[in-house]
């Protein structure tokens, strides 16, 4: 007897054994693969193969990450102010947050999106949208700094941006709130109808990036939710997905899920464009800032824009479509050949995949079924290249890895699933922790995605990492994605809320990032690219220092004759030329953050002084064994005191 | 001012159409007529014409959750229904309206359809039984995907709400 369960025992573990290996085999089926830390282990010294560029979300900003790794390098202030960076703090930077609502110091930042030459990522720029006032900055990634924000009239929750067009010629910014076009005092319940949707192209100028606000679409008063561009015979549209087009203004968790389809709005820009070029479109009076860094005066200025041009798409016959698609569809994304066009029903279990090919057909044979304010509406089963039938619960967006497969990501369920183009047919899903919004493959919105990698953005973490009160970090999984099964490899927490992010290869960034500013073209107003001649100038109750700093002193580094009452400038260059030698600045009492600036730079920050004594200023970023020796003093005397202006460095 | 947006069946859009729809498109509304059949992809054949899940009488589903048995007296416990009510007003109200179908169903005479296990459970449970109890999760399609929210009642203020919830018919 004891024989047999002994026996038994021995088979039973025997079994199981072999169980675990066949398990092991096939790969993580929701188990992390064993080996994953190595695979995501960059060795001290070693780069990262790949950028990734993850929103902050209502952090306003921009991160920079490595991977496979998940370090973080960098939070390149955008739309928040960043007392790190002094970004929104010194004087240089104050114009960059300026609107047509004045100076606003924060936004939600959505979208990031590289820019394309020939539909593959050229690493010049990152694109991202201000939600709230909104807003599309551009980020040099020569300096990755945001060099430019321009604001966008007649638009509110600017939220179906910032993607660009496959040679860049445009970033697109729609409306996600419908508003009254041009703003008025109107009741709220003459909504319907009366409301529009802005869809605004911003050209942006091959030599130099520069954006401008080259037309604004006037769509009906839907939720224009997400965006894409078409690519490849596909380039020249663009490709919107819609919510409310029930039009509704109240509860609209309810009110606005009441239609079985809403829409993806097809938008052939290029024939737009070539009716504003011809001198169509109307000129319409507004009001927005328009913000430029130079990294030669390192200085931004603001301008305010005084007109728009507005096209209402009844002025151009067959420049806007309609395809119906169920239901309150978010994420709207095109395939790496340009053919499909995904819309992920969220209130749907099901996603609905359009065919660029069958579209082109439904509109020469005028296969519509109907028309909202004069858009044609095309036939659901005309357009439609198939379905993905519901393979989970929530889907919202769509990444491509380049070897004909998608990548679903399922709020409701919590998973990404991989499904194949052209079969529609479910390849391998994975669970994510928890709840994810967007999914990024570095390159997945071109022509040529870099299919190595998916990263899934989550909004819930709890009980995922250590707890930190009431808010707990979101975060970011990677996910390996080079064989049949995606694998979990890593998580990482990240900034703000990671709404959707844009990677690239390494390679294509790293070579064009500047290590420093020349002195020799420093054009700032303020500069004082020689020793020689730092000094202090006195206008009125205006004082200018004019100061350097090099490792490891200011000149001056004693001031005396000023008064209580006096605004005083410190307009400091940064004298060094080596890399990675930053310095910092402040003084007590400032009312605003310190001063961080680059090798070759000149920055400024006012000090209004309330007290008569002598108060130091220090460098604030440590720069050399001598850091702590990079100090000085400057006296404030009373008002009426007739102390002299006077300043020296080593007396 | 009246403002049309129809997904309508043939025979609706034929007589949409031969009542003059062209003239209705004037208003400021739009009109859209569906001339297809509907799409299969629509109405998944699991799916029959039956009254919606809210609507649905199903006295034997317990759910799934902590609770497994609950005895009913005859006689409503008042004072227990206003404890209820008190917990209902601050827990429930922003989405569960009385006499109205709001974000989520009504709770008027929630217990002619629902067993009072099932009830509590989804008030204590809602995460797990929007996964795991078949009419809970076809509720959650039908109420758009909007979830219960897990309030984290104690399973004695749950009970409370119940007794409530015998006072609305």
């Amino acid at each position: 007897m004891k024989k047999t369960i002994y026996s038994f025992l021995a088979l039973f573990t025997l079994a199981s054994f072999f169980f675990a290996c066949g398990e092991g085999q096939q790969g993580s089926n929701g188990a992390l693969t064993s080996n994953a830390a190595e695979r995501v282990y960059v060795a001290p010294g070693e780069h990262d193969e790949f950028y990734a560029f993850i929103s902050g979300g209502f952090s306003g900003q921009l991160s920079v990450y490595g991977l496979p790794s998940g370090r973080l390098f960098k939070v390149i202030p955008v739309f928040s102010q960043d007392a790190e960076k002094a970004w929104g703090y010194n004087e240089e930077t104050k114009p960059m947050l300026n609107t047509s609502h004045g100076f606003v110091p924060w936004d939600d930042s959505h979208h990031p999106d590289i820019s394309q030459t020939n539909g593959e990522l050229d690493g010049r720029y990152v694109f991202i949208n201000g939600n709230n006032t909104p807003r599309i900055a551009k980020i040099d990634l020569s300096v990755f700094e945001t060099t430019e924000i321009i604001e966008i009239p007649n638009s509110a929750g600017n939220h179906s941006s910032a993607f660009v067009t496959e040679n860049t010629e445009y970033v697109v910014a729609g409306t996600r709130f419908s508003v009254p076009v041009p703003q008025r005092d109107m009741p709220i319940n003459e909504y319907k109808g009366n409301f529009k949707g802005a869809l605004t192209f911003i050209s942006v100028d091959p030599e130099d990036g520069g954006m401008n606000i080259k037309f604004q679409l006037i769509m009906p008063g839907f939720d224009y939710d997400l965006s894409h561009p078409g690519r490849g015979a596909s380039h020249g549209w663009f490709f919107f997905t819609t919510y409310n087009s029930e039009e509704a203004n109240s509860l609209l968790e309810v009110n606005a899920s009441q239609n079985d389809k809403d829409f993806i709005a097809a938008v052939n820009w290029k024939k737009i464009e070539e009716f504003v070029n011809n001198g169509g479109g109307t000129k319409m009076p507004a009001n927005y800032a328009h913000n430029v860094y130079d990294d030669n005066t390192h200085m931004a200025t603001s301008t305010m824009e005084k007109e728009v041009l507005v096209v209402n798409p009844a002025e151009v016959p067959g420049a806007v479509y309609l395809l119906p698609t169920p239901k309150s569809p978010h994420g709207c994304d095109v395939d790496p050949s340009g053919e499909y066009i995904i819309g992920a029903g969220k209130l749907s279990a099901d996603i609905t995949v359009h065919s660029f090919t069958k579209m082109l057909d439904a509109i020469e044979n005028q296969k519509f079924d109907g028309d909202a304010y004069g858009i044609p509406i095309l036939s659901f089963e005309d357009v439609r290249a198939g379905t993905v039938s519901q393979p989970g619960l929530g889907p919202l967006h769509t990444e491509f890895d380049g070897q004909g497969n998608a990548y679903t990501t399922f709020f409701i369920s919590s998973e990404v699933v991989k499904w194949k183009l052209g079969t529609w047919e479910v390849v391998d899903r994975q669970p994510c922790f928890y709840s994810v919004g967007h999914l990024m493959i570095p390159g997945g919105n071109s022509r040529k995605p870099f299919g190595k990698y998916v990263v899934a953005m989550n909004k819930i973490t709890k009980d995922r990492y250590l707890p930190t009160g009431p808010e707990v970090t979101q975060s970011a999984q990677l996910y390996d994605i080079s064989g049949e099964k995606m694998e979990l490899l890593l998580d990482f927490p990240t900034v703000g809320e990671p709404h959707y992010a844009a990677g690239i290869a390494a390679d294509i960034v790293k070579e064009r990032s500047r290590k420093i500013f020349e002195l020799q073209n420093n054009k700032h107003p303020f500069a004082v690219t020689s020793d020689a001649d730092a000094r202090v100038e006195r206008k009125g109750n205006e004082v200018h220092i004019y100061m350097t700093m090099i490792r490891s002193h200011f000149n001056p580094d004693n001031i005396e004759g000023v008064k209580v009452g006096d605004k005083v400038f410190f307009h400091v260059t940064n004298l060094e030329q080596d890399y990675d030698v930053p310095h910092g600045i402040s003084v007590i009492g400032a009312n605003t953050s310190e001063l961080l600036i680059m090798p070759g730079q000149t920055e400024s920050f006012v000090w209004e002084p309330k007290q008569p004594g002598v108060w130091p200023f220090y460098c604030t970023d440590f720069c050399s064994a001598l850091h702590q020796e990079m100090q000085g003093y400057i006296r404030v005397s009373p008002a009426a005191s007739g102390t002299e202006l006077k300043w020296s460095l080593g007396e | 001012m009246k403002r049309i947006f129809r997904y309508t069946t043939l025979a609706l859009s034929v007589l949409a159409l031969s009542c003059g729809g062209k003239e209705e498109k004037k208003s400021d509304g739009f009109q859209m007529e569906r001339k297809g059949a509907a799409t299969p992809t629509e109405t998944p054949a699991a799916q029959p014409a039956t009254t919606p899940p809210s609507k649905r009488v199903d006295l034997a589903n317990k759910g799934v959750g902590p609770v497994s048995a609950v005895t009913l007296p005859a006689e409503i416990d008042t004072e227990l229904a206003a404890t209820g009510e008190a917990v209902y007003n601050q827990m429930c109200l922003a989405c569960h309206r009385i006499g109205q179908k709001f974000i989520g169903p009504a709770p008027n005479g929630v217990l002619e359809r629902r067993s009072p296990e099932w009830v509590m459970n989804m008030i204590l449970n809602p995460e797990r039984m929007v996964q795991e109890d078949p009419l809970a999760k076809e509720l959650l399609m039908e109420f758009n995907g909007s979830p219960m929210a897990n309030q984290g009642l104690t399973e004695d203020q749950a009970r409370a709400v119940l007794e409530y919830f015998r006072t609305l018919k």
